[in-house]
C-alpha cells in the first residue's frame, strides 16, 4: 500500500488545548488552509496555482465557521475532529474545549493523541489553564507536547516575551515529568512559523509548527514495548477446506510478534508459541503495533474473546486489586452502591471502587483528600475486581494500563482509568 | 514491512478493529450497503476483518426506489460475489403501508429513509447498524462517536453522547435500543479514493467522468436530468463531462464537472478541490444549516 512518489509517514493524532481567546480557531484554520497547498504540491496536482501559502489576507474564519456554529448551538462541550493531509502525513486533530468544566472532553481527546499543542497567548503568558492543560496531557500519557506561543504579532515579535514565557513553563513541565517539550513562537493570524517561517521571527532557530509535526518520529516507544494482543474473536470457519483453521483475531496494541515467539494466554497463564501471523490470507514476517491481524498458535489451547495474548517475557501479572487514576465523566457522582463494569482490552469484569485516595486540585495541581467523585474529577482510587485482569502500569505499557468503567444500570461510560500499581492476585 | 504503518494501513487497521468489536459486542448487527463507494470500502474491510470466515452480519440496503440502475445492479453483483446475505427493504413498501406519506410525488425521498430504516431495525431486531459515514463529511458528523448510541425511538442525542476513550468502545444497550457503528469515521474523501485505488476496488461506472445532460443551477450545483428530475421550466440543459462524488437518491445527489476517468485522476481532483463532498453534491443538506443534525436526531444514517 504505497504511492511510489510520496513517502508516507503515517498518521499523527493530536490535540489542541486552548480557548478561542488564545487564537485556537485561527490556528486550526491556518493548518487546514495551508496544508491543502502542501498536499497539492505533493500530489503535483493541477489546481495549485490558485493557492499560495502564508497569505495574510486569507479569511480563515471560512474554515472555522463550523466551530463557531457549534458553539452557538451549545454543543461545544464535545470534541470535534478535523482532518488534513500533507501528502506525506495524515493528521487527525481533536479539538477539545479548554475550560475546566470540560475536563472530561479534553481527556477524551487526549486518550488517542500522540501530541498535544498547548496554546498560550503571548500577551497573557502562563495562565491557570496552561497548567491544567499540561497536567491533563501528562496524566493521559500524551508523549509529545508543543507549547505554541501565539499572537507574537501583537507583542512586536519580541524575543524577550517568548523567553519569559518559556522560562515560566519549563520548570512546570519538569515537575510534571513532561519529557518531550517543544516551544514555538508563532502568529496563526499572519501565518508566521505555522507553515512558513515568515519574516519577523528571525531570532527563532527552531522548526515551524508544520515542520515539527512532519518530522516527528512516531510509534517507536509502542513498538519497543512488550507484546499485547487482546483477543477480539476466534475464527473457526469449520468448512471442509478449513476444518483445522483456528485463528485469533485482534489488534496488536503494543510491541510486535513473529512466528516462533513464546506467548502467554491471560488470565489462564498457559504458554504456547505463535505459529502464524496472518493478514487477509497472507503470512507476515512480523506483526507490529497498530496492526489488526489473525494469530495462529502451536497448541490447541482454550482462548476466547476477553483473553489477552502477551509476550511471555514481561507478561503482565493477574490481579483483582488495582490502584488507578480515574477521570470521572458522569454527571452523577460515584455511588458506592452502583454496579460497575470495568472494560480492559476486550475483557469485562465487575468492579467496586473501594477507596478514594485523593482528588487532584486542578488549580494547585496538588492531591487533596476527597470522599466522593463528581463530574470532571481526576482522582486516585483503589478498585476491587470480581475476576482478575492482566494489566500493566500505564506508565510502562500505555495500552495495557487503560480501562473504562461502565454503569451496569444505565450502560453509560462513567470513567476513564489509568492503572498505577498492581498487586498480584 | 516497515516498522510504522502508512496512514492508510493505520486507518484500515482501526476500521478492522471496530468491525471486530461490533461482532464481539453485539448479538445481531447488520451492515448498511448501498453500492456506493464508502460502503464498498466497508465490504473490503469486512473481508479483511473476518475472512476466511463468513461475515457475522447480513448486508442491508434501504432502497428509496430512486437509485441509479447502475448502482443497484452493482450492489446485487457485489453481494453475490461475496456470497453474503443481502436484505433489501424499500420505501415503496413503506409508502404503500402508509408508514410514509409524501407531500408530493416528486419529493425527495432521502429524508424518509429513516422510517424504513427504523422499521427494518424493528423487523429484524438489529442491535447495531454499521455505516460508512465519515466525520469529514459534515459538521454534525464531526462530533459523532464511532459507536453511537440510539434510543428506543432510533434517535441520536448529540448533547448526551457516551465518552469514547482509547479504543475501548461501549456497545452495551437495553432491549429496543441500538448502536450505529462507523468504522471509517476517521477517513476523509481522499483516504477513501486512495484506498479504492490501492485495493483496486471496482465501482459503479457513474463515479467516473462521463457525458451527461445537466442543468446548471443558480448556486452552481448541477442538476442531473432524469425522469425524476426533468429540466425545470425556463431552464436550459447542457451536456457536459461529469462524475458523481457521492451516490444516493437521484432527487438529491448532484454530479460535479470532471474529466477524471481513472482513480488516479480522481485522487488528484479530490486532493485539490475547494468544495466539500456534501457541499458540492447534496441538494438537500443546504436547505438548512443544521439539516443533517436534524435528520440524524430522527434516526437517519
Amino acid at each position: 500500500m504505497s504511492h511510489e512518489t510520496i513517502v508516507d509517514n503515517g498518521l499523527l493524532r493530536f490535540l489542541t488545548c486552548g480557548s478561542v481567546d488564545d487564537g485556537k480557531s485561527t490556528l486550526i484554520g491556518r493548518l487546514l488552509y495551508d496544508s491543502k497547498a502542501i498536499l497539492a504540491d505533493a500530489l503535483d496536482a493541477l489546481a495549485v496555482s490558485s493557492r499560495k501559502r502564508g497569505l495574510e489576507e486569507v479569511d480563515l474564519s471560512l474554515l472555522t465557521d463550523g466551530l463557531s456554529a457549534e458553539r452557538e448551538q451549545g454543543i461545544t462541550i464535545d470534541v470535534a475532529y478535523r482532518y488534513f493531509s500533507t501528502g506525506t502525513r495524515k493528521y487527525i486533530l481533536a479539538d477539545a474545549p479548554g475550560h475546566e468544566q470540560y475536563t472530561r472532553n479534553m481527556v477524551t481527546g487526549a486518550s488517542t493523541a500522540d501530541l498535544a499543542i498547548v496554546l498560550i497567548d503571548a500577551r497573557k503568558g502562563v495562565l491557570p489553564q496552561t497548567r491544567r492543560h499540561l497536567t491533563l496531557a501528562q496524566v493521559m500519557g500524551v508523549r509529545h507536547v508543543v507549547v505554541a506561543i501565539n499572537k507574537m504579532d501583537l507583542v512586536g515579535y519580541d524575543e524577550a516575551t517568548y523567553q519569559r514565557i518559556r522560562a515560566a513553563v519549563e520548570p512546570l513541565a519538569a515537575k510534571l515529568g513532561v519529557t518531550d517539550l517543544q516551544f514555538i513562537p508563532l502568529s496563526a493570524l499572519k501565518g508566521d512559523m505555522v507553515v512558513d517561517r515568515g519574516g519577523q521571527l528571525g531570532w527563532y532557530a527552531g522548526p515551524t509548527l508544520m515542520a515539527y509535526l512532519e518530522g516527528l518520529e512516531l510509534g517507536q516507544e509502542d513498538l519497543d514495548a512488550p507484546f499485547r494482543f487482546p483477543v477480539q474473536l476466534v475464527c473457526r470457519p469449520r468448512t471442509e477446506a478449513l476444518l483445522d483453521y483456528r485463528g485469533y483475531q485482534g489488534r496488536i496494541e503494543s510491541g510486535s510478534v513473529a512466528r516462533g515467539d513464546v506467548v502467554t494466554i491471560l488470565p489462564s497463564g498457559i504458554r504456547t508459541t505463535v505459529r502464524r501471523v496472518e493478514f487477509f490470507g497472507r503470512d507476515l514476517l512480523r506483526g507490529v503495533v497498530g496492526q489488526s491481524v489473525t494469530l495462529h498458535l502451536s497448541d490447541e489451547v482454550d482462548v476466547s474473546r476477553g483473553d489477552l495474548i502477551a509476550g511471555s517475557v514481561e507478561a503482565p501479572a493477574r490481579t483483582r486489586d488495582l490502584n488507578a487514576t480515574l477521570c470521572w465523566f458522569s454527571e452523577r457522582p460515584l455511588d458506592p452502591m452502583s454496579r460497575l463494569i470495568l472494560r480492559h482490552g476486550t475483557r469485562e469484569v465487575r468492579a467496586n471502587v473501594t477507596a478514594v485516595l485523593g482528588r487532584m486540585d486542578l488549580q494547585t495541581l496538588e492531591s487533596v483528600p476527597a470522599e466522593e467523585l463528581t463530574m470532571n474529577d481526576i482522582a486516585t482510587v483503589s478498585l476491587r475486581l470480581q475476576q482478575p485482569i492482566a494489566a500493566d502500569p500505564h506508565s510502562w505499557v500505555r495500552s495495557g494500563g487503560c480501562f473504562i468503567l461502565i454503569d451496569e444500570a444505565t450502560n453509560a461510560t462513567v470513567a476513564a482509568g489509568l492503572v498505577l500499581a498492581q498487586e498480584t492476585y | 514491512m516497515t516498522q510504522t504503518l502508512t496512514h492508510l494501513e493505520a486507518l484500515e487497521s482501526e476500521a478492522i478493529h471496530i468491525l471486530r468489536e461490533v461482532a464481539g459486542q453485539c448479538q445481531n448487527p447488520a451492515l448498511l450497503f448501498s453500492g456506493g463507494k464508502d460502503s464498498l470500502v466497508l465490504l473490503r474491510l469486512a473481508e479483511k476483518a473476518f475472512r476466511p470466515g463468513r461475515f457475522p452480519f447480513p448486508l442491508v440496503h434501504i432502497d428509496t426506489g430512486h437509485n441509479y440502475a447502475e448502482v443497484i445492479a452493482f450492489r446485487d453483483q457485489r453481494a453475490e460475489e461475496l456470497g453474503e446475505r443481502l436484505i433489501v427493504r424499500s420505501l415503496e413498501d413503506s409508502i404503500a403501508a402508509g408508514r410514509i406519506v409524501l407531500r408530493s410525488p416528486g419529493e425527495s425521498r432521502n429524508r424518509h429513509q429513516s422510517v424504513t430504516l427504523l422499521d427494518t431495525v424493528e423487523e429484524f431486531k438489529f442491535d447495531c447498524l454499521i455505516g460508512g459515514a465519515r466525520r469529514d463529511e459534515e459538521k454534525a458528523r464531526a462530533k459523532e462517536r464511532i459507536f453511537s448510541f440510539r434510543d428506543e425511538f432510533g434517535q441520536w442525542d448529540p448533547k448526551n453522547q457516551r465518552p469514547e476513550l482509547w479504543n475501548l468502545y461501549n456497545a452495551r444497550i437495553h432491549p429496543g435500543e441500538h448502536i450505529r457503528a462507523f468504522p471509517i469515521s476517521n477517513w476523509t474523501e481522499l483516504d477513501v479514493w486512495q484506498y479504492i485505488e490501492d485495493e483496486g476496488l471496482e465501482l459503479p461506472s457513474i463515479y467516473f467522468a462521463h457525458e451527461r445532460e445537466v442543468v446548471v443551477l443558480s448556486g452552481g450545483a448541477l442538476l442531473p436530468v432524469t425522469s425524476l428530475t426533468p429540466v425545470p421550466a425556463g431552464a436550459v440543459s447542457v451536456r457536459m463531462s461529469v462524475r458523481f462524488r457521492t451516490v444516493g437518491d437521484i432527487s438529491c445527489t448532484a454530479p460535479v464537472p470532471s474529466t477524471a476517468k481513472t482513480l488516479a485522476a480522481i485522487v488528484k481532483e479530490t486532493a485539490t478541490t475547494e468544495i466539500t463532498e456534501r457541499g458540492a453534491t447534496r441538494l438537500d443538506d443546504q436547505t438548512s444549516e443544521a439539516s443533517m443534525e436534524q435528520r440524524k436526531k430522527e434516526g437517519y444514517f
